[in-house]
């Protein structure tokens, strides 16, 4: 049935009518009918973004450590290895999007701090949900940090609330997979970026060997929501965080809407056998 | 007994189509059912005894206890409801206890001495809400399902009928009931284990009161999930023990 509107829909938009208001009504309509995936659900596109938003606002405050216990620990590893690829130096202006808690923008501080290279630093931590922000700047505060070099803004990885060319880098991470539109997000990445900058993404992703794949699989739907219950008192969100990783576009493909976007020099580097994979790109 | 089984959710499910009570606890029950296999029904429950003792706090762990492990208690309290034609009716109507569905205002103009005004006072002196229970989620049958969420919203009124306050000594007394009455060994673990927790006066209470009084009223009377209590807000409390054979435990006065 859904599938029969959809393709409706996509017919009206293609007879483009000659009056305007009448297709500009058959355009909305067609937009309302858009469906997406919400891990292994079908979900009209508007609705996508609330879900996801609810999802987080649940996970909230047991995020960090579901993320512990269901990585075992691993996800800081990750988010190591991430900071010292992006390789900050004097002078980096980091936009960190879908950076709700802080766990890289206070990796980013601690970088810069022990590499002695502080001046004209600055991170914009950026989130579409304000429960995820005020986790991170309560975390910002009882760590210490010295708030000149941090800031939190709400806003939409899909239309960023920042002027053109006002970041010389920009992460995502475990944030990118969330969002309805990936090649908006990359439109905007490159928007905000002065030339030079840099685009640099964590995301998880497919692993190469199917028999990893297949365990890593068992461990995703039998374990993970189960701890979910167990630690965040939520089963839901966690079923969702696996599936969503599935629906992902893997390395090549992700790679490919980088350069879309605009982005030059796009590399990807594969940690965990592929668990996850770091995206790099320039804007040249 | 596969095909009784089946029998007995079409007989179930006539009744529930015509009734609008019914339908809404089998939807609430498909929005919120999550099917596990086996194994991650028992890591669940190993899981949920872990985190209820380390963390008292977490509510749905020990709701969460008691559906992975309740299955075969649920199933014996099926039975009960089912060989009585109270508990059949219940069964039959699935009522739920929410501040929806029962209407407290007018509880509290009830007169007194009558289960309604009972449980309305207990409700405010203690603070307490029927709104504070959690819908089954790892139960995949909906009928059993049924029986564990009107156990869980009736404990209240287990209290009010028991006389049993909500601190730790009320607490356990009343388990102690509902474990010989329900067998859900959620309700045998607290029994067993809710004393520990009881300071020395209470516990030389419970020991010498509570515990004998909580044996001989669980043992002797009625089955009480099979208590349409909806249907029984104006029967006075002295009635309805009399009916179910519960007498009010008496401590002797102070010398």
């Amino acid at each position: 049935m859904k599938l029969l509107t959809l393709l409706t829909s996509s017919r009206r938009i293609l007879t483009k009518p000659l009056n305007l208001t009448r297709s500009v009504h058959n355009q909305a309509e067609a937009e309302d009918l858009k469906y997406t995936h919400f891990g292994y659900e079908q979900v009209k596109e508007s609705e996508k973004s609330e879900k996801v938003h609810k999802v987080f606002e649940d996970v909230a405050t047991s995020y960090d450590k579901m993320n512990d216990a269901m990585s075992l620990g691993i996800h800081r590893i990750w988010k190591d290895i991430f900071m010292h690829r992006l390789g900050p130096t004097q002078g980096t202006q980091l936009l960190d999007v879908a950076g709700g808690t802080g766990d890289i923008a206070f990796r980013f501080l601690n970088y810069i701090v022990n590499d002695h290279c502080q001046t004209d630093c600055h991170v914009t931590v950026c989130d579409i949900n304000v429960a995820m922000l005020s986790v991170g700047k309560s975390r910002s505060e009882n760590l210490g940090y010295d708030p000149k070099f941090i800031s939190w803004k709400e806003g939409n990885a899909e239309n960023l609330p920042f002027e053109d060319e006002s970041f010389n880098a920009y992460t995502i991470a475990f944030g990118i997979r969330n969002c309805t539109h990936i090649d908006k997000v990359l439109e905007q990445a490159y928007r905000v970026l002065k030339p030079g900058g840099r685009f640099l993404c964590l995301e998880f992703s497919q692993l190469e060997n199917s028999a990893a794949q297949w365990m890593y699989d068992q461990y995703s739907f039998q374990v993970i929501p189960l701890l979910g219950q167990l630690i965040a008192g939520q089963w839901k969100p966690y079923k969702y965080l696996v599936e969503s990783i599935r629906q992902f576009p893997n390395q090549d493909t992700f790679k490919s809407m980088i350069e879309t976007a605009g982005f030059r020099n796009v590399t990807y580097e594969n940690l965990t056998l592929g668990v996850v994979a770091i995206h790099s790109g320039f804007k040249l | 007994m596969l095909l009784s089984r089946h029998l007995q959710k079409l007989k179930y499910h006539r009744t529930c189509t015509t009734n609008a009570a019914t339908a809404t606890f089998e939807d609430d029950f498909h929005k919120n059912h999550i099917p596990t296999n086996i194994f991650q029904k028992l890591a669940l429950s190993v899981g949920s005894a872990a985190v209820s003792l380390l963390d008292p706090h977490r509510g749905d762990m020990i709701a969460c206890l008691g559906e992975t492990t309740g299955q075969q208690a649920a199933q014996y309290v099926l039975n009960k409801m089912e060989s009585s034609p109270e508990g059949l009716e219940i069964l039959k109507q699935r009522p739920r206890i929410n501040s929806m569905t029962v209407n407290l205002e007018k509880l509290k103009t009830y007169p007194e001495g009558t289960l309604g005004k009972i449980y309305s006072n207990f409700l405010e002196r203690n603070q307490v809400t029927p709104d504070s229970r959690l819908m089954v989620q790892f139960v995949d049958d909906v009928n059993l399902a049924y029986v564990i969420q009107r156990y869980r919203e009736v404990h209240d009124l287990i209290h009010t009928i028991l006389e049993m306050p909500t601190n730790m000594l009320g607490e356990v007394t009343v388990k102690w009931v509902e474990a010989i009455q329900t067998t859900f060994p959620m309700c045998i673990g607290g029994a067993l284990f809710g004393p520990i927790r009881l300071k020395p006066k209470h516990r030389q209470l419970y020991k010498q009161y509570y515990l004998p009084w909580a044996i001989k009223t669980g043992t002797n009377s009625d089955f009480l999930l099979n208590l349409f209590f909806e249907k029984r807000w104006e029967q006075p409390l002295v009635e309805l023990h009399k009916e179910v054979g519960i007498s009010s435990l008496v401590l002797p006065s102070a010398k």
